[in-house]
């Protein structure tokens, strides 16, 4: 498998760092590494295409990942890029919502790297 | 001393909400175990019982730690449980804390410190309520916010009642309280 080129969007730069580092430690071989704060951005770095794959929190300020995964597929770029959607919420309710506007699974912090790698590892075995 | 808001943690409620849940005094150890595993997952760190310093020294750290000041970072709790959950902590344990979980340049930054601690009691409040059944779906969580500076105490305006524990990150106190109003 080639390096893998992601987008991480949370507005904590904190989380962010985590989240790549999680990825990191689940042994996934990262090549490009994007950053988004917030839904908004975020929707600027998929227009640039060649992702393969969206982490994004829900809650976030100025657009939230529900709002950001509700507008992905107006985006041609974005067309099978599976997203996971990571949230603090314990609520059944915001994951489900969360999976029936497209996301392909979800993560809830706090995470270690093995449930990183159970998330996202079966959604990059297409990935050549 | 002043706040920000470095995480955000706001959610609509989209239903009605159930009757009041009453705080259990059980939740303190749920409180406990919430907090160790968020500290061990995404501080890479592992909080031991905090052990107050003997009477001699204690006048030392006590003269110390009002030259210090401090962090506290609460997130506010809103449904069938109204409160917040805060974390307090002085400065530096707040910069050794975000270092664990940032890297040592970034902790340099207090905007990433505050937004750690932020995080630490986001995930905090987040956890504590996913182990409570009648919390999960009927109690959201508000944007966290960050306290820095000295001689400052947090009063609810309204009648509560609080679950504290104390622990500590390499021999220094952290305070972890869930305060809700009844």
């Amino acid at each position: 498998m080639r390096k893998l080129k992601i987008l991480i969007v949370d507005d904590s730069a904190v989380m962010r760092k985590i989240i790549e580092r999680a990825l990191r430690q689940a042994g996934l071989d990262l090549g490009e590494v994007r950053e988004a704060s917030n839904g908004a951005e975020a929707l600027v770095e998929v227009q640039k295409g060649s992702l393969d794959i969206i982490l994004s929190d829900i809650n976030m300020p100025v657009m939230d990942g529900l709002e950001f995964l509700k507008t992905l597929p107006t985006i041609p770029a974005a067309k099978g890029v599976p997203v996971i959607m990571i949230t603090t919420e314990g609520s059944e309710a915001r994951v489900v919502e969360a999976l029936s506007a497209g996301a392909k699974g979800y993560l809830r912090k706090p995470f270690t790297p093995e449930q990183v790698k159970e998330r996202v590892g079966p959604l990059l075995a297409g990935v050549p | 001393m002043h706040a920000s808001t470095p995480a955000v943690t706001t959610s609509a409620a989209t239903t009605a909400v159930p009757k009041r849940v009453p705080p259990d005094p059980a939740w303190k150890s749920v409180l406990e175990c919430a907090t160790l595993e968020v500290f061990e997952m995404m501080a890479a760190t592992r909080l031991t019982p905090y052990v107050p310093p003997a009477p001699a020294q204690h006048v030392q750290s006590v003269a110390r730690t009002k030259k210090q000041s401090g962090l506290t970072a609460m997130v506010g709790m809103a449904g069938v449980l109204c409160g917040i959950t805060t974390i307090h902590c002085s400065s530096d344990t707040a910069i050794r804390l975000a270092s664990k979980m940032a890297g040592d340049e970034a902790a340099k930054d207090p905007n990433i410190v505050n937004d750690a601690l932020g995080e630490l009691c986001n995930m905090v409040a987040g956890n504590f309520k996913a182990k409570i059944s009648s919390l999960a779906d009927h109690c959201m969580l508000s944007v966290s916010t960050v306290i820095t500076g000295e001689n400052y105490a947090l009063q609810s305006a309204e009648p509560s009642e609080s679950l504290n524990i104390q622990l500590a990150f390499e021999g220094s106190q952290i305070r972890v309280s869930l305060i809700t109003q009844s």
